[in-house]
This record gives C-alpha cells, structure tokens and sequence, in this order.
C-alpha cells in the first residue's frame, strides 16, 4: 500500500527537519543538567536560556514569563489548576468561567476543581459557531470570578474567537484571563504586548515541532501556585529536570511559524476554501461546524454529514489512503456525538457523523483534488452500509 | 504489504488463535486484509466477553505483527437490536433461545459484511472451522470440518447463499493442531479465546439474573407437574429451567426426575423420570436451507440438536412456510424449543431451523 495522504494535521504535525537539526546535538553532547553547577551544566542551561529568550521575544514577553511544560495540556492544567487556587487564596473568588467547547484539557480540570476543590464553574453562552457572545460574558462578570478560560481557536471546528475584546472585558473587572491557543498559536503570531490576556497554553507538536513539549505565557503578577511540585525549575512553577532537547526544538519550530506564517496561511486558505466549497457543493446532507472562513483556522475544514456513521467514514477514507478525524471517531468502537457538536445544537443523527480535514504546509494542491474525488462515493458507501 | 490492486477482505479479529492464523493465511494468499473487531452490547457496567478490552489489545497486537490496518467497529446498537432483545422475548414466550445464532446472521455476517462493502471489501473471512465447496451449478455447499469436535457448521447453518459466496473460511479443513502449529510458524500467539461464549452480554451473574432484572413480571412462579397433571412441587419461573434438566427441580421420589416440557399456558414446568425424558418428534420453523431450496421429498438425514450434542440419523419432511418435520431414530432428552436442529448429510450441510414442538 502506498503511504497514505495526511490530512489531520490539527491532531498533530511531523517534525521540521530544521527543527529535528537544532535538537539533535542536545540528545548527544548537551546533555547535562541545566540545575548542576559545572561545564555541562552550564552548557545545557544556555541552551535553555536561549530557547527561552527566543520563545519570549516573539511572544513580546520576558523571558521570565515563559514556562516549559510537557505539553499543552499540562499548560492547561497549570493555568487553571494553579491560576484558580492561587485566585482563591488571594481574594477568596470561587467562580470559574470557561466556554463550553473546551478542549477536555480545560473542561475535564474544570470538572475535578468543581467535584475536589468546590469551584463553581459556569460556561460561557456561544453562538451556533462556537463563539463568545461578548454582551452575555460581560454580565457574568464580577469581584467573585477567579479565573476566564477561554481558547483562542477550537480545534474540532476551527472557530476563533475574539480573543483582544474577551481579554479587556476580564481586564476591566480584574480577572485573570487564560486563553488555550495551542491549534491558534500553530498559525497565527502571539504577541502579548499587545494582547489583554495573562496566561496562554502553546504545544510544539502542532506547529512542526516535537511532541512532548509546551509552554505557558504567565503575565508578571498573575496569581499562580505550581501543580506539579519538587524543585524550583521553571522559576518554581513547574518541578522538573527541564527537557532541553525538546526545549530547543519547540524554541525552532515557534521561531518557523513567526518567520513563515503568512507565506503558509497563503498557501493553506485556498486549499481549505476549495474543501469548504466542494464538500458542501457535492455532498448531499452535509453542512459546514464551525465558523465561515473569515472566522476558522486557516488550514481547518470540518463538517457533519447527515445519518452517516462516522467512524465508518474514517475507516473507509484510511483505507482509500487518506488520513483524517472525527470527532466522534473513537479507536475502542464507543462512539458518542462529540459535546462541541452536542452543545451547539447537532442531533445525533447529524453529530455522528462528523469529519475533521485540517491540512498542511506540504499539502499540495492535487492531494486536495484527489480527495475531493473520492469523498463523495465514501460518504455514499458509508450511508448505504447504515441502511 | 501486499498490492492495493488485491482483492481486499475483511477478517473478524476476536484475538484468539483461530482468527489470527486466518488473516496471516489471507496475508499469505496474496489479499489486502482489514482486521476487525465488533464492539458488542453488553449489560450496564459489564463487559461484553466476546470483545473484553484484553481482547481488544490482543487482535490490535496480532493486526500490527501481520501489518494490516485494524478497526473496532460499533455494533452495539445493532447487537442489542438483533440478538439482547429477542433473546428476552424469546424467552418471555417459554422458548430458550440461542442467541449465538442471531448474531452470527445478522451481526457477524449481515452487519459486518455492510461494513465491508463500505470498506470496499469483496469478501468477509472468519476463523471458524468449517468449509464452503463452489459447485458446477454456482450453488456453494457448506461442509463439515473434519475434525468433528471442532467443527462449527451448526452456527453457519443459517447463512444464505449470497453470505456464503462473500465468505471465505481459511481454517476450512485445518485441525485444532494444524492451527496451533501454523501460529507457531507464523510467531502468531497461540493462546486460545474461548470460542463463542454463549451469552457474552450477560454479566457476572447468569443468564437468570439478567432475565429477572428484564422481565420482572414474565418470570411467575408455578406448579411443577407430572404427566398425569399432579402437583409435585412449585418452579420459580420457567425462564430458570431447561429441558432435560435434573438437578435444582428441588423434588424429592423414588427416581431423580427431569424437566420434560415447558406449559406456557399455564405456567406449569412439566417433569418427568428418566424413561419418559426424550421425544423423536419435532419440527423446525424458519428453517433455512443451504442451497436456497429443497425438494418437497422426505429424505434422511443425521441431526444435531445442540451445537455439542451427537447426531441422530432421522428422517427430514420439508414443509410449507420455511418449516421442516423431523423424526428422529432414536429419542434425544432434550429437545429444546427455541434452539436450533441442524441437518447433515455426511460432511455437507443441508440447512436448519428454530426448534418447536409444534407445526405453526
């Protein structure tokens, strides 16, 4: 069989073999221990340091407000873990906003704080894109809030959301703001010093970088006690031997994403506009989730396809050699409509058969094309087996 | 990896040996194979043992060793639909039904052969024992496999025509041994799953439990008679007993007695000793035959009554509206309504049906 066509790459990227180059010697001869106090120590602390001086100066941070994590989850984690705790020792403030269409790295840490910490977490009304409605966010803020979570862009549906005016709504009322932009920082600049928000979660593996690393922006003074205790790595945040091969690594891919965004949002808009317009043009029963074009993440494309099983349809695209997701699609055969889709109104019979094609910076034109192809007798095939 | 021009096939992966060995000897023959496990129902908080998680693990591990895609597909839905629901109403009309043979129609073939067709898949492959043969005149015998201890025609015999000529049995005529051996030669796991377990979606209780908690109301406790219409005691329902039973009956004679019949009309459990179990009598109802059709002639034949039990040589009257009479040679003790008799003739499978003691 022919190595199949990526078309998930909002699931994950392949490694940039520039950034693979930079990571290679810090396996081998850098090894040390940033911590120790001698020569290798001291190598591998620069390395560190440099890393982390990259990723502050293209974010507009200090260098002191960046914090490696091991993923963006973890970030997440810390962020509203660490952010709701330290809020609630400061000013006693029990309430946790966030919108409902969380990645479960928000929504499922969200959940545990409510059932062992006793926070009360509300979530945020949505348009039927999955948007902030900013006039329903506004009331529901107050002195009592501890914490906004909300992501930058969804990785399910693409939407983004409107990041700059959430963040000076939370800003007027004093509340710190965390945004997940770890599918939004994959494409677009993140510069906070032009941005209301204090805590921002970025994964490496999404923009070409390794898997195993993030990072959390901190805003200097944002309240935040450390999850994951030990040693004082990480400016006593984030307890562990820092990974400074990954660390370089994801330092690279960032620098990439600044250096060649626009040129690969050029090249990838196109493309997910012809997917966006032919699927909804050639496929009977099919509608567009998430927001229009204007709105979504450049190389995302997803969509719901009336009484179809979507599972299945991952199944047969793999097996034509295509490679993409679902956000019912599930490996242990227990799929549930996913509860972005099921929030926002889809019934089951629409919401299971859902289909995610995010693309990306090596996705060619005639790979498209050939999709577009086949997908409407997979859709077909996958309808009539459901019969 | 074998060529995407191949013909491709589904195999049903369980992640036992049989399976295993069949997809390797699919791999062998040149087709593109799909390994693929259904998720089936199972009772709340249970788990289905014809698809535990272990079982899961296993089959993914055998897929990634003979590098072939695999996928866990959801059957659920359609399991509970076709099987869990007319087992319960089977029985809440006194019947005990075999729930293997529902699913093996219309799950492990029906369903999964639509998913294949999505798939684009010509043909579905199980590790069942058993052999088809193509003959002159396109009609495709179901034979025996030789081995008559694990030989699994008796589930196969509801499969159509159509579901035969999209099947293929790559174990066909292989032993028990011969399997295990070719696991060995293909570094495949030789750890057997049990075969079809009987009742795989009722949980750690049995299948008592699960009727109780299904049918609260159906299951009414009664008279326990003898042939004559005298009260020998009380049953606790008649979903708890089964034909040709002895122990639990909890009556005491001269001679041990066994359930001879079941009295839905008026819920009374009919007993009996020894010398009166086991009738020669019985027909069967939605009877398929093999070949599509069958002369109206009588013709011999040897008859299994349970998938374990013994054939008995009879005497088989197709009749009208899919039914069949059969006599038997011999009396069997337990003739169960509701179970299926399955005829043979030597190695070829003619066909069968739903037992029932009475012609509808």
């Amino acid at each position: 069989m022919n190595t199949p066509t990526y078309l998930d790459y909002g699931a994950t990227t392949p490694i940039d073999r520039r950034v693979l180059s930079v990571m290679l010697p810090h396996l081998e001869s850098t090894f040390g221990n940033p911590s120790s106090l001698h020569y290798w120590g001291q190598q591998a602390e620069r390395v560190l340091d440099e890393s982390r001086q990259t990723m502050a100066e293209l974010m507009g941070a200090l260098p002191s407000e960046i914090i490696f994590t091991s993923c963006g989850s973890e970030s997440d984690n810390l962020a509203l873990r660490g952010g709701a705790l330290a809020r609630r020792e400061a000013a006693g403030c029990n309430r946790i906003l966030i919108s409902p269409i969380e990645h479960p790295a928000i929504s499922n840490t969200a959940a545990q704080l409510a059932t062992q910490n006793g926070f009360v977490i509300e979530t945020l009304p949505v348009d039927s894109t999955g948007r902030i409605l900013l006039e329903e966010m506004k009331i529901r803020l107050g002195a009592d809030v501890a914490l906004v979570s909300v992501m930058a862009a969804n990785n399910e549906i693409g939407t983004l959301n409107p990041i700059p005016e959430i963040g000076s709504l939370c800003r007027e009322h004093q509340i710190p703001f965390h945004s997940d932009a770890v599918q939004y920082g994959a494409h677009f600049p993140v510069d906070v010093s032009n941005l209301p928000v204090d805590m921002v979660s970025l994964g490496a593996h999404k923009f070409y970088g390794p898997k195993g690393i993030g990072a959390l922006y901190v805003r200097s003074g944002t309240p935040l006690v450390p999850v994951q205790t030990g040693g004082s790595q990480e400016f006593g945040l984030r307890a562990a031997t820092e990974n400074v091969p990954l660390i370089a690594g994801m330092a690279k891919a960032f620098q990439l994403v600044q250096e060649e965004g626009s040129q690969r949002i050029q090249h990838l808009v196109p493309l997910r506009d012809k997917m966006i317009r032919d699927v909804l043009k050639n496929i009977p029963g099919s509608r567009l989730t998430g927001a229009d074009p204007d709105s979504r993440l450049p190389n995302h494309a997803s969509f719901v396809f009336e009484g179809l099983d979507g599972n299945l349809l991952i199944q047969v695209l793999d097996s034509e050699g295509y490679a993409c997701s679902s956000g019912s699609a599930c490996k242990t055969g227990d799929p549930k409509p996913s509860s972005v889709l099921t929030h926002l109104g889809y019934t089951p019979d629409w919401a299971l058969g859902s289909l995610r094609v995010t693309l990306g910076k090596d996705t060619t034109r005639k790979a498209v094309s050939r999709f577009l192809e086949i997908l409407p007798g997979c859709v077909q095939r996958v309808r009539e087996a459901d019969q | 990896m074998n060529s995407d021009s191949a013909p491709r096939i589904v195999v049903g992966l369980s992640g036992g040996v049989d399976s295993s060995v069949a997809a390797a000897l699919l791999k062998e023959e040149g087709w593109q194979v799909i390994g693929i496990m259904l998720r089936l129902w199972s009772e709340a908080g249970t788990l289905n043992r014809c698809c535990p998680p272990d079982a899961v693990i296993e089959a993914r591990n055998i897929a990634q060793q003979l590098d072939i895609p695999f996928y866990v597909v959801d059957a659920k839905q359609a399991f509970y639909d076709a099987v869990v629901e007319p087992f319960i109403a089977g029985y809440a009309s006194g019947l005990t039904p075999n729930p293997c043979l529902r699913c093996n129609r219309l799950i492990r073939w029906s369903f999964l052969r639509s998913r294949a067709k999505a798939l684009n898949a010509d043909k579905i492959a199980t590790g069942h024992y058993a052999r088809t043969k193509l003959l002159p005149n396109g009609i495709v015998q179901l034979l025996k496999n030789p081995d008559t201890e694990k030989d699994q025609s008796y589930f196969l015999h509801l499969l159509t025509q159509d579901d035969l000529l999209g099947t293929v049995f790559p174990l066909a005529e292989l032993s028990k041994a011969e399997v295990r051996k070719l696991a060995r030669e293909f570094s495949l796991p030789v750890a057997d799953r049990p075969d079809s377990q009987d009742l795989c979606f009722v949980g750690q209780g049995d299948y008592r439990d699960f009727l109780r908690k299904s049918l609260p109301n159906a299951l009414r406790p009664g008279p326990i008679l003898n042939q004559d219409g005298e009260q020998l005691g009380e049953h606790t329902g008649l979903s708890d007993y089964t034909i040709g039973q002895r122990k639990g009956l909890g009556i005491a004679g001269p001679e041990p007695y066994y359930v001879i019949q079941k009295d839905i009309e008026n819920n009374a459990l009919v007993v009996g000793i020894k010398t009166e179990l086991g009738r020669t009598k019985f027909y069967t109802h939605t009877t398929n035959w093999i070949a599509g059709s069958v002369s109206a002639e009588p013709f011999p034949a040897e008859i299994k009554i349970r998938y374990k039990s013994r054939p008995i040589p009879g005497l088989v009257t197709p009749l009208p509206d899919h039914q069949a009479g059969i006599i038997l040679e011999e009396p069997a003790p337990d003739i169960t309504p509701g179970q299926a008799g399955v005829f043979y003739q030597g190695q070829i499978c003619l066909g069968g049906g739903t037992i029932s003691l009475e012609e509808s």
